[in-house]
């Protein structure tokens, strides 16, 4: 990347000038970007700090004229709501579920298995994985709703096996999974591709050469020489899913019952439909850690240093 | 990136949500001479757009130099409680006269969104006109009124003769009590194989029309009801309470009501009133008095213009018979005056303008509405306007209003959670129960809650 950089004039830097660094100076090197901090520090930061200050309040929608600081309630009061505490735990297998089993290893299977393949097999394969990612989630939903509801094309499809349900109803959290496997592969696979391209064939050649089986180069080869890519996107799916909404509120709506009910969509009901906003932004925060958790269990089980 | 999404996931939405409300009343603030409406238009509900249009020219032309700027907040119920609340939050985007549903009056009052029209209803002659248990509608806990009311609704049973003659059952039809109306439904599921004998609206995706158009139909036919309003404490279990939750059990599981896969999806009402019943596909159906405006020629969204020939009313028999031999439930919307507004006598006339018996007699038969006052009730036009009228009407008589406090929507909620847990058999009406409790315990705290 460098060295496309075109080399610097030398007349920009006559030595009566640069070696001469004042604090206006340097001040006068920031004002360009005063601009843009000060967008960011207002559409970035202050909603940011708005909702850690109300996670500690209980600020109401309606119902409440005065706001008060309510300290750690929000968060002992979650210890406490069975609701909650299975929200999360309903977050957690379809992270699990839908991210870092579904669509990492489908990614990296479908990546590995277009390697090397013909640019038509290429091109085909890949536009009917990204087309499922570029369609907008709402549409996703509802065309898993579509297909999986009582009347759909799934059960049309099967209509002579007698097995005909509204999987919604029967299968809900399996019915999500699935959704977000299919459309969120497209990420996954990308990365890898992008990944797998970087290592050099003499390595995998080598190998071969040396009478390594394919599972063996795919273990101490490949695997070993994406880890950098399997981290930043078990990362990036992880964060991704833990805060999906759309998909779910379109196909189930969190039901039947609270059987899809996962933690955005609890926060949903609370901050929206009972209007308390402080809580429902509480349990954000609790969602940003056990994003970090994630995040800190990927990074040691792949230690990157290492390699 | 992500994660910075996570962590203000709520508080981005609000500000997304307040966002849209801004962009779509800019620069809505208050001053003397402008008057800001704030109301609902969504799909099919048109009517209340048309009306106050046509209220926005008369009050231009009768108070010169005075303006009125409408804004309509185009989203479903829910969410239109939720934007209008957002607005309210703030002083400079509070309206001056907004669209009110009467169970979040006492909510929106307590958190001083709204002003108290004592002093302007006095001096306003038409307030005599209405009904007293409309003027409690929005009666504050503080004895003040703060919205005067636009009309009110009452739920009964819909049923289809063609459908009872064929099973042999009797014609006009009343049940006096929840046996008869269990018995008939077991005759058409005996008789007449295929058709569905009784919807009564249950779980999470009816929302809130399962707790009010199911359970609360049963509810309040029993000894015991919601609230107790001496005591001003929740009543969590009563044997009324498990009794409903029974019957809402016997119903699912006798298959004498729809299959729970269809009945807990959120678009069944629509189905309900644009195939099953028009079709011929269910024999008798608990809900509101606003049914029909579907099938209305002209105006209805699936003209069937055979229902009122095919469809009869019954009033909703309480649970053993016991006096006064029928229930029902109302809701209804009101007009408030914001307690931000700069000019509350100019907002007062606005909302005395728009229900003034001529407005309030068009709004009410375009709207399907059963009428507050008294000289649009006794108005021929209005009778006429729809041959269920006067049946809706009387069942005002044996109404009854929910508990309209800040915790319902979580009580609802609550409800809609166990009768959805009865009727797919997860758990027993005492179980239900039980797990009731506990949530209206935590949603108002242990002392708020008792027996009956």
């Amino acid at each position: 990347m460098t060295s496309l950089a075109p080399p610097r004039p030398p007349a920009v830097r006559a030595p009566d000038i640069a070696p001469r660094r004042t604090p206006g100076r340097r001040l006068n090197r920031f004002a360009p970007m005063v601009p843009a901090l000060a967008l960011l520090g207002i559409f970035f930061a202050g909603p940011m700090l708005w909702s850690v200050y109300t996670a500690f309040t209980n600020m109401a929608l309606t119902g409440s004229s005065t706001v008060d600081f309510v300290g750690v309630d929000n968060f002992t009061r979650m210890l406490h709501d069975r609701s909650f505490l299975h929200s999360l735990q309903l977050t957690l297998i379809f992270v699990v579920g839908s991210a870092v089993i579904g669509q990492n290893t489908l990614g990296l299977l479908v990546a590995l298995l277009l390697r090397g393949r013909s640019r038509t097999a290429r091109s085909v394969v890949t536009g009917l994985i990204i087309a499922a990612w570029a369609v907008p989630e709402t549409v996703a939903g509802f065309c898993w709703y579509a297909f999986l509801y009582r009347t759909g094309t799934l059960n049309a499809l099967l209509g002579h096996l007698g097995v005909a349900q509204n999987w919604l109803y029967t299968a809900p959290m399996l019915a999500v999974i699935i959704a977000n496997v299919w459309r969120g592969t497209a990420f996954s696979m990308l990365v890898y591709s992008a990944a797998l391209s970087e290592i050099p064939p003499d390595v995998v050649e080598a190998a071969s050469m040396d009478g390594a089986s394919g599972w063996q180069r795919l273990r101490h080869i490949t695997l070993p020489l994406i880890r950098r890519a399997i981290v930043s996107n078990l990362m990036l799916i992880t964060l991704q899913t833990l805060a999906a909404f759309g998909l779910i509120f379109v196909m189930t709506g969190g039901g039947p019952g609270t059987a899809s009910q996962t933690t955005p969509l609890y926060m949903y009901q609370q901050s929206f439909k009972f209007y308390q906003l402080g809580y429902g932004t509480a349990m954000a925060l609790v969602l940003l850690a056990v994003g970090a958790l994630f995040s800190a269990l990927y990074l040691r089980l792949i230690r990157l240093e290492e390699a | 990136m992500r994660r910075t999404f996570t962590v203000t996931f709520a508080a981005m939405a609000a500000f997304t949500l307040t966002g849209a409300v801004a962009c779509s009343s800019s620069g809505t603030g208050s001053s003397a001479k402008t008057i800001t409406v704030a109301y609902q238009k969504f799909g099919a509900f048109i009517q209340l757009d048309a009306q106050m249009k046509k209220v926005k020219g008369e009050y231009e032309k009768a108070h010169s130099g005075y303006t009125v700027k409408l804004v309509p907040i185009e989203a479903s119920e829910n969410d239109y409680y939720t934007k209008l609340s957002l607005m309210n939050r703030s002083a400079s985007t509070a309206p001056d006269v907004s669209y009110e549903d009467t169970f979040l009056v006492n909510t929106d009052i307590q958190a001083g969104f709204l002003a108290p029209l004592d002093d302007y209803l006095a001096k306003w002659p038409d307030w005599s006109q209405f009904s007293d248990s409309s003027k409690t509608a929005a009666k504050a806990l503080d004895g003040k009124t703060y919205g005067v009311p636009m009309g009110t609704d009452t739920r009964a049973l819909w049923y289809n003769k063609d459908l009872f003659a064929k099973a042999g059952l009797p014609v006009p039809w009343q049940p006096k009590t929840w046996d008869d109306l269990l018995a008939a439904a077991r005759t058409i599921k005996a008789k007449l194989p295929g058709v569905t004998p009784l919807n009564v609206y249950s779980g999470k995706g009816m929302g809130e029309g399962a707790t009010m158009q199911g359970f609360e139909m049963l509810l309040y036919g029993t000894p015991n009801t919601l609230y107790d309003n001496a005591a001003n404490k929740w009543v969590a279990s009563s044997p009324g309470f498990v009794d409903s939750l029974n019957f809402i059990k016997t119903i699912y599981g006798e298959k004498l009501a729809p299959n729970p896969q269809d009945a807990l999806n959120p678009n069944f009402g629509t189905s309900l009133s644009n195939d099953l019943l028009p079709g011929g596909k269910l024999a008798i159906n608990l809900d509101g008095s606003w049914l029909s405006g579907t099938w209305l020629a002209g105006t209805g969204s699936r003209p069937w213009p055979e229902w009122s020939t095919v469809l009869g009313q019954a009033a909703m028999p309480t649970q053993k018979g016991q006096a006064p031999g029928a229930t029902s439930m109302s809701g209804g919307w009101v007009l408030s005056v914001g307690s931000h507004a700069k000019n509350k006598q100019a907002a007062f006339d606005y909302v005395s303008l728009a229900l003034n018996k001529e407005n309030a007699l068009a709004y009410d038969i375009a709207a399907s509405q059963i009428a507050e006052r008294a000289d649009v009730a006794a108005d021929m036009t209005y009778l006429n306007s729809n041959p269920t009228l006067k049946f809706f009407t009387d069942l005002v008589a044996v109404t009854h209003f929910r508990p309209a406090y800040a915790a319902y929507p979580h009580i609802s909620d609550a409800i809609q959670v166990a009768m959805e847990s009865v009727m797919t058999g997860q758990m027993s009406p005492q179980q239900a129960t039980v797990a009731y409790v506990d949530q209206v315990k935590s949603a108002v705290g242990a002392d708020k809650v008792t027996t009956g």
